[in-house]
């Protein structure tokens, strides 16, 4: 393999497959990343949906990314800029009622919520931040029994030891239940209840109830340290093109337009890609950032084992998020809301009965009548993305399962009206400002960004596809079984959300060969 | 599958002839179908199919027809050897692995006609074959209650069957088939078995079944033809040195315990793990125990006296358990008393020193012996006619 001119091919140019090859490339790699769309970023995509307007196309508001590969990768030097920094968080029912959570503080609740939120997001902070350290630190794999495994094993238990008594017995009693029933018992405010069990289910196939969502709400909040998300300056395209300036910095090339067909092997190792050109290009060893069902699609399942085989193919990864995206022709007013909030990030919700709810259908392969969204309006900050005096308005729309029963497009429709309702009744009038509207369901995010089932995070956040199990055993620690491939994308540990770590963490493995396989 | 909501054991198309001739009326459960164990008597059936011909119904035998474009490709991915090399017209022996590469089964591959197999298991593996299916095109049909079949089995089975009307039976080389009109329909006859001699599997629709029974036992009447159960047909394998799943090895799908499964080389069935067909289902595990070396070493024990080393544990020279037996018996014909054992690495060298622990009841009275046992190299049961083509009349 010494003729290959790459050391490394990544597939996919989205943010964890730059944080890798920037990483490797840092490290004095030659590394190609070969994206099969126009731009870099993936998911961190800004669209241009209608003439003029312009939104954040999948993720629209950050606040998982890690500082460490901020940092790292010098990022802001690269062009990331916010609009926008720790938004409020304002919960609209629709009824007139509202509730604003800003940090720790919150109006609208009882003296009695906010003594019981305070320490809850206190006692959140601090699980987050051994969560974190799990998920910046390499894993120890457990069957080898090596002196490294057991040293970052003592490190990892040291770390839950450090909780204290009091808050490792709350982490270990709450850490694989549902949101519902945590929440239940700490809070009185509907509101409240509906706004916390919404970050445990955005982007999941999982309602309040369903067991993991605790789980998913600490990984949501992993690095924001309990404060509100960030708006990226010119839509989240941005953060991929920083990425993107960064991975190049570093001396990686990217090359776009360049579909992988098929991940090449010989005599049972990887030798390079196929394009869909035909053209091949050699590299020992080959990152995916690609999800996992479609890295493996690339490989073939006559060259891996049945039983890997049947893991990922039942790996969870059913999309139930939809994205709308409506171009405004004046700022909308939402009842009781004052406008310099508008600006916030707004929930549609009012209960968490409302939001499971909402969930029972997607089980059922239906759109939820009355979807959940969560909703930004980005050019009440960022005048760029819409002409002067317009606005955009973008939301994560749920349940809109990737497999309907009565098939997409016709449930299209009817979703998008379910939608749009649902933003008539938080804010009347808002139909008559429609200039252009746009919905992206999960067949759509599949199309648009390669990733199987439309899933927001390449699979579900849940305990059994977490950590050392992410994304299937077999292929977790960045290694899968074919020699010379290896993982870099939110199927692999820690998962998705604009985290920046799987890239960070598979180029590390890669270069101390903890990721050889 | 056939339900047995109205039976809990299920016949098979040959149950109105088999129930006749069953004058023990001993029966046991073969994957859900009434199996005799004897008919008359086991001693009897086993010389039958040493001297004679014995008949023995098969039809339980888990049985998967393998079809669709992809069926070549899927069954190289599923099994340890070259399928390219079971040509139409032919049956390979064959195991299948799990990912750690330990055997799932072993069975044989029917290339019935270029493109459509079927694939004869001990086990039911459905959804083993439905999962390596993932990502193909294949089409998997249990056909088990679809297709009846008798092994028929001796030294005169060939003349049997002939003078049933399969002329010119004997030129069909071992492991090939062949395809007779029939009672208005169609006969496959494969020259294929479980007992180590000349003998022949014979595949009809269950429609002819009886048909095939009556033409068989009339037309084998001067040829000492008799129906065997699997009593006899246990010996008769053990004496051939063949191996059973649920016996002789834990199918991998069905172990509990963490490293009761065992690998193809543990099993002595290396010959079949075939590394430069290209990727199979285990070819990773089973490198890298090539390189490292087996836990395991199968052996076939000749061992002192006459009492069968039955679940005996095998004793190295100072005393130590080395291992156990899976099946034992006194081999009438081979004159042996044989034992197969699974060892613990290293032990089964040529010249390790290795003791049966046998226990044993006359009367009552228990003894235990530690019986001498000695490495057999090859068969201890291989009779000429087993390979002979034009097979030999009798």
């Amino acid at each position: 393999m010494t003729d290959a001119a790459y050391d490394a091919l990544v597939i996919g140019a989205g943010h964890n497959g730059l944080a890798c090859a920037a990483y490797l490339a840092r490290r004095g790699r030659k590394v190609l990343v070969l994206e099969s769309g126009e731009r870099p970023g993936g998911l961190a995509a800004t669209r241009e949906f209608a003439d003029g307007f312009r939104v954040s196309a999948a993720a629209h508001l950050l606040n998982m990314l890690s500082p460490e590969v901020a940092k790292d990768l010098a990022l802001e030097r690269h062009g990331l800029a916010y609009a926008a920094r720790n938004l409020k968080t304002v919960v609209l029912p629709g009824d007139g009622r509202q509730l604003v959570i800003d940090g720790d503080r919150l109006e609208g609740a009882s003296g009695n919520d906010q003594a019981a939120f305070t320490e809850f997001q206190r006692q959140m902070r601090r699980f987050a931040k051994v969560l974190n350290r799990f998920c910046t630190r390499p894993f120890p794999r457990l069957a080898e029994r090596r002196r490294r495994d057991n040293w970052l094993l003592a490190k990892l238990a040291w770390d839950m030891h450090t909780l204290g008594k009091a808050d490792m017995r709350e982490l270990l009693r709450i850490g694989a239940i549902n949101i519902h029933d945590v929440v239940e018992e700490k809070f009185e405010n509907p509101l409240l209840k509906a706004a916390l069990s919404m970050d445990a289910v955005l982007g999941s196939h999982m309602g309040p109830r369903s067991p993991n969502t605790v789980y998913a709400y600490l990984h949501r909040h992993l690095n924001d340290a309990g404060a509100g998300p960030a708006l990226v300056k010119g839509g989240m395209g941005a953060l991929g093109d920083a990425f993107a300036a960064a991975a190049q910095a570093s001396g990686a090339a990217i090359r776009y337009r360049q579909r992988v067909a098929r991940i090449d092997l010989a005599d049972c190792q990887t030798v390079g890609v196929t394009l869909a050109d035909g053209s091949a290009i050699a590299a020992p060893l080959v990152v995916s950032n690609a999800d996992v069902k479609s890295t493996f699609r690339l490989v073939g399942p006559l060259n891996l084992d049945a039983g890997f085989v049947r893991r990922v193919h039942n790996f969870r990864a059913r999309g139930v998020t939809a994205k709308l995206h409506l171009a405004l022709d004046g700022l909308p007013e939402f009842p009781g809301l004052d406008p310099a909030d508008a600006g916030s990030r707004l929930l549609a919700a009012a209960t968490m009965d409302g939001i499971e709810g909402a969930f029972n259908h997607a089980k059922y392969g239906e759109c939820s009548p009355e979807p959940i969204m969560e909703i930004s309006i980005p050019t009440v900050h960022d005048d760029s993305l819409a002409p002067p005096g317009k606005h955009v308005l973008s939301a994560v729309a749920q349940y809109a399962p990737y497999t309907l029963k009565a098939g997409w497009p016709a449930g299209r429709e009817a979703f998008m009206r379910s939608c749009l309702g649902r933003l008539e009744a938080i804010s009347p009038g808002i139909g008559e400002r429609v200039i252009a509207a746009e919905l992206l369901t999960p067949p759509d995010l599949e199309a648009r960004f390669g990733v199987r089932g439309g899933h927001w995070h390449h699979g579900e956040i849940a305990l059994d596809q977490a950590l050392f199990t992410r994304p299937v055993p077999g292929a977790n620690h960045y290694a899968t079984p074919v020699p010379g491939l290896c993982l870099c994308g939110a199927s692999t540990h820690p998962g998705g959300g604009l985290l920046g770590l799987a890239g960070r963490n598979s180029a590390k493995a890669i270069l101390s060969g903890e990721a050889a396989s | 599958m056939t339900p047995h909501d109205d039976q809990m054991l299920l016949d098979t198309p040959f149950a109105s002839r088999v129930q006749a001739a069953c004058e023990l009326r001993e029966w046991e459960s073969w994957k859900g179908y009434a199996s005799p164990i004897a008919y008359e008597d086991v001693e009897l059936e086993y010389f039958a199919v040493r001297n004679a011909t014995g008949v023995f119904d098969l039809t339980p035998m888990t049985k998967y027809r393998i079809g669709g474009p992809d069926a070549p490709a899927f069954l190289n991915r599923l099994l340890t050897r070259d399928v390219g090399r079971v040509r139409p017209g032919r049956v390979g022996y064959t195991v299948w692995c799990n990912d750690a590469g330990m055997v799932l089964d072993d069975g044989t591959l029917f290339h019935l006609s270029p493109g459509d197999y079927r694939l004869c298991a001990q086990e039911r593996c459905l959804d083993w074959l439905l999962t390596s299916a993932l990502g193909l095109e294949v089409a998997i049909v249990d056909e088990t209650a679809e297709v009846a079949a008798l092994a028929v089995q001796g030294p005169t089975s060939c003349a049997a069957l002939r003078a049933m009307g399969l002329s010119g039976l004997e030129t069909l080389k071992p492991f090939g088939l062949r395809h007779y009109p029939f009672d208005g329909g169609e006969l496959m006859v494969s020259r294929t078995g479980f007992t180590g001699d000349l003998g022949y599997e014979v595949w009809v629709a269950p429609a002819h079944a009886e048909a095939l029974w009556d033409a068989l036992f009339a037309a084998g009447r001067n040829y000492l033809i008799r129906p065997m159960g699997n009593a006899a047909l246990e010996l008769a394998r053990i004496e051939a040195g063949f191996i059973q799943a649920g016996v002789d090895f834990v199918p991998a799908e069905q172990v509990v315990r963490n490293g009761r499964a065992r690998s193809p080389f543990e099993l002595g069935l290396d010959w079949l793990v075939d590394f430069d067909k290209g990727h199979f289902t285990g070819r990773t595990a089973l490198l890298k125990e090539r390189a490292q070396g087996s836990r395991f070493r199968f052996v076939r024990l000749d061992v002192e006296g006459n009492k069968p080393a039955s679940e005996s544990f095998i004793l190295n020279k100072r005393g130590k358990t080395v291992g156990h037996a899976t099946s034992a018996a006194w081999c009438p014909s081979a004159k042996r008393n044989v034992a197969l054992a699974s060892l613990e690495m290293p032990w089964g060298r040529p010249e390790d020193e290795l003791y049966a622990e046998i226990y044993f009841s006359r009367e009552l009275r228990w003894t235990r012996v530690e019986a001498r046992c000695r490495i057999i190299d090859g068969s201890i049961w291989y009779p000429p006619r087993r390979r002979q083509t034009p097979a030999p009349d009798f």
